[in-house]
């Protein structure tokens, strides 16, 4: 018996809850791996937003290459596991096939910020309507052990042995600049505020992401530091647009200091496709392809 | 005459590539069949733009190097031209411009000039409207009725129409007449650029969303699908580069809606992961591949057949894909839909191989010519569960006979839809199992079979000329045009398969069979169709290769196809 027969007879004899969102892919992240929490706040989202009427057929998961992207072999709804990098314009694509669909990216900080770096910037220009969920650790994790975009100066990994050169850029930074609608920052120890972030930025209609804190237990252990570091934005008002960005450029992900969670920006622009809602239903092909050889006779 | 050609030469900015349109509409108001190359360098302003319009009583589809008329509005297009101009050449041109004496000898006794500028003064135009007086000097110099170009004016020029029909009525009274040409009559036929036979190809194929990067030679093809967007319902994007193009389509096409993305060379290198990816997840996608000259940057506005192994071989990993490559209007317009419709059924990547001179030429499109192929059915999920479990009814990657698994789509009911870039199992779930990895494998070869057998049952490969003539020619893509011809007044075997991968082989063994000395002729250096017939046992004699960017005339093929036949 295969591994999807062997599931689906448990599945038909357990006694399976109505929303199951698992999947009979065995688990290969890390123990103590920050993606678990991730994965568990994401699934109650959907859980949620299930039993509050959305069709689980309608959730898709777009995912990058890396641990990251694991986890779309272990929800149980639409996925899409794409190119290193190339998640988000993959998820823009679903999007504006389809805008009936909640679609949400999972991405690392190397696809987010490196590799796909010009896409995210492209999507939060656009005001793309999907939610991009980012595992950041810091380090090229799959990889094992590279310096990535967002790892502080003097790393020792196996590609930068004498310690990494560069300081990370601050992406809430350069994605208020870039135009993005709804950004907020969550961290893998704390669950409520994940779940809290994560179902506020799939609610907004627009372009959100939540740059998440992921801890990668094997090649950069910050479970000690962010616990020191973090705390919980009180009485800031995200749809104070320079408010937002201080509060966004306490932190450097460089420096020692208060490091703030929670939901930074909010804020209303044109969203990417509406344009085309004029274009959408159905349309008399033959008709029209007859109308252009008439006027360019 | 049967046939005439009329080159308009001037600097780039001039609005030669306009005036070279408005030529083609009169010349196809009178009932010629037309075919309309265009050469423009990469620049705005400066440098030399012209336009030959060739026109036939019968259906052409490739220009010819020597001209009859030639319009200029500078003294360099009759420098630069001058050795197209056949006996009895009719010069029609700017007296303002070009000195009267300054014109050789040889041009003295049928050229006819027009004091351009003076007659915008008079009549108070704006320099734009030079256009109009020369194409009024144009119709007087061959006999064209004043009503004629009344009528195109007034349909194509809509903006201040009564303007420039007193600016061209002055060129016309001014103008004297030269020759007198036949004016065959008949319905006027749609004039189409490759391009645009390949967008209203598609949009019949179902297109519904386009990506593109700007990209000559393909670029026409994003301005067209943008325009008819409201009336095709279609979604045009222009993303930030052609690797998202190719990814926004692999997602649309993951979404189930049919989607297709255009470059050229260098953009497409750029969306070679998207390709493979395409074929590991098994998405549809059309790309829409224009040549021109390379390595790298090349030549961006010439054109070239440079680009067959790499759309052969672009990916990395071994998966099914197939390449179309039309060589004219009518071509590019039936077997674009095909493409849709072939990416669909089978849910691999469809490369449209087409080429500066096929993309951005105009020709008369006869509807009588469109080859007759099938419309081809995808396989949608029937909504029969597999196994018990709810949650796993429909399984994305479904091993079956031929290799195809039904298709859902997000939003599907009771359809959990899972595409993978990774090797996965038949749900879609990652796996690094070697055993799924081999069935996979086998599952993609068994549909480039399907597709195969497919696309031997199609009209896949064409025969011109003589079919039983032992001197026979091979091509492929546009030079099949002038190819076409040439076969037919040379008694050639010309052979053009438009089908280019799948390799057609049982159809060209059939027309190939009994054939005697045989050459390729194609638009590279390296001879990659005749190094690709070779490769599937076909014999190749010789070879008829252009590489300098320009294409082939009908006249100086024919001259280098009689000599490597010798």
């Amino acid at each position: 018996m295969s591994a999807p027969e062997r599931d689906a007879k448990k599945g038909a004899k357990g006694a399976a809850p109505a929303v199951r969102l698992g999947t009979y892919a065995k688990n290969t992240w890390c123990p103590g791996c920050g993606n678990f929490a991730i994965l568990n706040a994401v699934k109650s989202v959907f859980q949620d937003l299930i039993a509050a009427g959305t069709r689980r057929e309608d959730i898709v998961v777009v995912a990058d290459i890396g641990c990251s992207s694991k986890i779309m072999d272990y929800v149980g709804v639409n996925s899409f596991d794409s190119l290193h990098g190339r998640a988000i314009p993959t998820a823009v694509g679903v999007k504006l096939a389809n805008p009936h669909l909640e679609v949400v990216v999972h991405v690392g900080d190397g696809g987010a910020y490196a590799e796909g770096l010009e896409h995210l910037v492209f999507a939060a220009k656009r005001n793309a309507d999907i939610t991009v969920i980012v595992h950041d650790n810091g380090v090229y994790a799959l990889t094992i052990g590279q310096a990535g975009p967002m790892t502080p100066p003097g790393y020792k990994g196996r590609s930068t042995p004498y310690g990494s050169e560069g300081a990370p850029f601050n992406p809430l930074e350069l994605l208020h600049v870039a135009g993005a609608t709804w950004l907020g920052r969550g961290y893998t120890h704390g669950i409520p505020l994940l779940k809290r972030l994560y179902r506020e930025a799939i609610a907004h209609r627009g372009f959100s992401l939540v740059d998440t804190l992921q801890v990668c237990v094997t090649f950069r252990n910050m479970y000690e530091v962010y616990n020191e570091r973090v705390y919980e934005l009180e009485g800031h008002d995200p749809t104070d647009e320079a408010a937002a960005l201080a509060k966004i450029r306490e932190w450097d992900y460089a420096a020692d200091g208060p490091v703030a969670l929670g939901h930074f920006l909010a804020r209303e622009r044109p969203v990417f496709g509406d344009a085309f809602a004029a274009n959408a239903g159905d349309v008399d092909v033959e008709a029209a392809v007859a109308d252009v050889f008439s006027a360019l006779t | 005459m049967d046939s005439f050609s009329v080159l308009i030469g001037g600097k780039a900015g001039d609005g030669i590539t306009e005036a070279g349109g408005m030529i083609a509409h009169l010349l196809n108001a009178i009932g010629y069949r037309l075919f309309r190359h265009v050469d423009a360098p990469s620049l705005i302003r400066g440098g030399h733009n012209f336009v030959i319009v060739r026109a036939h009583r019968r259906r052409i589809s490739a220009h010819r190097d020597h001209v009859n008329v030639l319009i200029a509005l500078n003294a360099e297009t009759i420098e630069r031209h001058e050795w197209r101009l056949k006996q009895r050449p009719v010069t029609v041109f700017d007296a303002e411009a070009i000195k009267p004496a300054d014109l050789p000898a040889s041009l003295h006794p049928f050229r006819t000039g027009i004091p351009v500028k003076t007659i915008l003064e008079q009549e108070e135009a704006p320099p734009v409207m030079r256009n109009s007086a020369i194409l009024g000097a144009f119709c007087k110099a061959i006999s064209i009725p004043w009503e004629v170009l009344e009528d195109v004016i007034t349909r194509y020029q809509p903006k201040k129409t009564e303007l420039n029909l007193r600016v061209a009525r002055r060129g016309y009274e001014l103008a004297t007449e030269k020759l007198v040409v036949d004016l065959p009559g008949g319905a006027p036929q749609p004039i189409l650029g490759g391009l645009e036979a390949v967008g209203l190809g598609l949009v019949r194929g179902g297109l519904k969303a386009y990506a593109s990067y700007p990209m000559t030679p393909a670029t026409g093809l994003l301005h067209f699908l943008a325009k008819q967007a409201p009336r095709f319902g279609l979604k045009v994007v222009q993303p930030e580069g052609e690797i998202a193009a190719m990814l926004m389509a692999l997602g649309c096409a993951y979404a189930g809606e049919r989607a297709a993305v255009g470059t050229s060379g260098g953009g497409f290198a750029l969306m070679v992961e998207g390709l493979s990816m395409a074929g590991q997840a098994e998405l549809p996608i059309v790309v829409v591949l224009g040549q021109r000259p390379g390595p790298s940057t090349g030549l961006p506005t010439y054109t070239a057949q440079t680009e067959l192994e790499f759309a052969l071989t672009a990916g990395h990993g071994e998966f099914p894909r197939a390449i179309v490559a039309p060589g004219d209007v009518e071509q590019a317009y039936a077997w674009s839909t095909l493409a849709l419709d072939l990416a669909w059924k089978y849910q691999v990547p469809v490369i449209v191989l087409g080429d500066r001179t096929l993309h951005d030429s105009s020709q008369s499109f006869d509807m009588g010519a469109v080859p007759e192929l099938p419309r081809l059915r995808q396989l949608d999920w029937d909504g029969a569960p597999v196994g018990e479990d709810p949650d796993l009814a429909y399984r994305r990657y479904l091993i079956t006979d031929d290799g195809v698994s039904p298709l859902a789509f997000p939003g599907c009911e009771g359809a959990m839809v899972k595409a993978n870039s990774y090797t996965h199992d038949e749900f879609g779930v990652t796996t690094e199992d070697p055993g799924m990895t081999v069935r996979m494998q086998d599952k993609w070869l068994r549909k480039e079979r399907a597709l195969a057998d497919e696309l031997e049952e199609l009209p896949s490969v064409n025969v011109y000329g003589d079919p039983e003539a032992a001197r026979t020619v091979v091509t492929w893509g546009s030079p099949a045009g002038a190819l076409r011809e040439i076969g037919e007044f040379a008694g050639l075997r010309v052979v053009q398969p438009v089908v280019l991968w799948p390799f057609p082989t049982r159809q060209l063994e059939a027309v190939l069979a009994g054939s005697g000395q045989t050459v390729v002729v194609e638009m590279n250096a390296t001879g990659q169709f005749a190094g690709l017939m070779r490769r599937h046992g076909l014999r190749v004699d010789g070879a008829v290769n252009r590489y300098d960017g320009r294409p082939f005339g009908v006249g100086e093929l024919q001259a280098r196809v009689e000599e490597a036949l010798r």
